[in-house]
């Protein structure tokens, strides 16, 4: 499955209901606020276990709109607009934390 | 891929319409369809034709226009829920006469149907993706 | 038409924003569709099938009671994470008790309302086909 997380987790619970739930095969691809949980900053914890084995994405876009591109947080994974269809055909079934 | 949407959310107050529009966009360039956009929530604002921005912003509702999604009797595939539709003032030409309304304000390339297009959408695609607030 | 298995998933309370009452606009008409359905309710979206919900003090529509209709559509699979009930120190009694009747167990009247740990929420949420999230 491919879990979409589009807030900030310094402001909504989105990314922590995601990762609660979240299987052994499924990715994050962080869109709009969520990549702020890509930066590297106090909650990087959360998603750190899970980047290193490859499985987080953020949307390159809103990362660059938000001045973010050189404090990303390690093993995050960068993709356009066309990566993000992509790991929609990819991974099945999306499931959006808004 | 067969590929439908679900908005949430209006323009300009929050990024989901953008964001789909941007996802909608390049699945359609790699080849993929668009089977239908279902704008539900505050997202059928999204379908406004009085939607006017500065000169200088993007027009959301144009940019979805402009997508040209449509079945293939020349339908418009940008759907918008009736219910969710009439309760925040947005109605089409026959909405509008039914209820006595004494204008409309839905956008020409969308269309104005009822909720199962969205549990349809769902059955007749191969993903269907969400962006809301 | 073929069937495909939809979870609707709700995690916000009732009356703060439209997305619960919209929510469960969709489901009713997506009985007509004769799909697998599943509802999950997670974070607040567990104060959606709180039982005594009384909106006589906003002047808005209470439309908890229509949850007890679901049964009626067959729709049955309500899901309800166990560490978000827990968290708001809410337990199950305080849910709605809301019940279907078994076709295949003689009517047998059988709640409704399951509450799962985050790790079988999990695992029925990799079960399905679409999701749809409110």
């Amino acid at each position: 499955m491919l879990h979409t997380v589009n807030k900030s987790s310094f402001e909504r619970n989105s990314l922590q209901s995601c990762l609660n739930t979240i299987d052994d095969t499924s990715v994050i691809l962080l869109i709009e606020d969520g990549v702020i949980s890509a930066a590297k900053n106090n909650n990087s914890s959360m998603i750190a276990d899970l980047a290193t084995q490859g499985r987080v994405y953020a949307l390159k876009g809103d990362v660059e709109a938000r001045g973010i591109s050189s404090k990303l947080a390690d093993n995050i994974k960068l993709v356009d607009y066309a990566g993000f269809v992509d790991l929609v055909v990819e991974h099945g079934t999306a499931v959006s934390w808004v | 891929m067969k590929i439908s949407i679900q908005i949430n959310e209006g323009p300009y107050q929050h990024q989901a319409s953008d964001t789909a529009y941007q996802f909608a966009k390049a699945a359609i360039e790699k080849g993929h369809e668009i089977f239908r956009v279902f704008f539900y929530h505050d997202g059928v604002n999204n379908a406004s034709r009085f939607t006017v921005p500065p000169q200088d912003d993007r027009n959301v509702v144009n940019q979805w226009a402009d997508l040209d999604i449509k079945d293939a009797e020349g339908n418009p595939e940008l759907v918008v829920c009736v219910a969710a539709a009439l309760r925040r003032g947005m109605l089409d030409e026959s909405e509008a006469s039914k209820n006595g309304v004494d204008m409309n304000n839905i956008h020409p390339a969308f269309r104005i149907s009822g909720l199962g297009q969205l549990i349809e959408a769902g059955i007749q695609s191969d993903r269907l993706v969400v962006f809301g607030d | 038409m073929s069937t495909k298995k939809f979870m609707y998933l709700n995690r916000r309370s009732s009356f703060g924003t439209v997305y619960a009452l919209e929510s469960l606009e969709v489901v009713l008409i997506a009985a007509a569709f004769e799909q697998d359905v599943s509802l999950a309710f997670i974070d607040d979206g567990v104060y959606q099938i709180v039982e005594g919900q009384n909106t006589d003090g906003i002047g808005m529509k209470n439309f908890s009671k229509t949850y007890h209709a679901l049964g009626d559509y067959e729709i049955n699979k309500l899901y309800v994470s166990a560490e978000s009930l827990e968290e708001r120190g809410l337990t199950e009694e305080d849910l709605m008790p809301l019940v279907y009747e078994d076709e295949d167990d003689d009517w047998e009247e059988k709640p409704s309302v399951k509450i799962v740990s985050n790790a079988e929420l999990s695992k029925i949420m990799s079960e399905q086909d679409v999701c749809l999230s409110f």
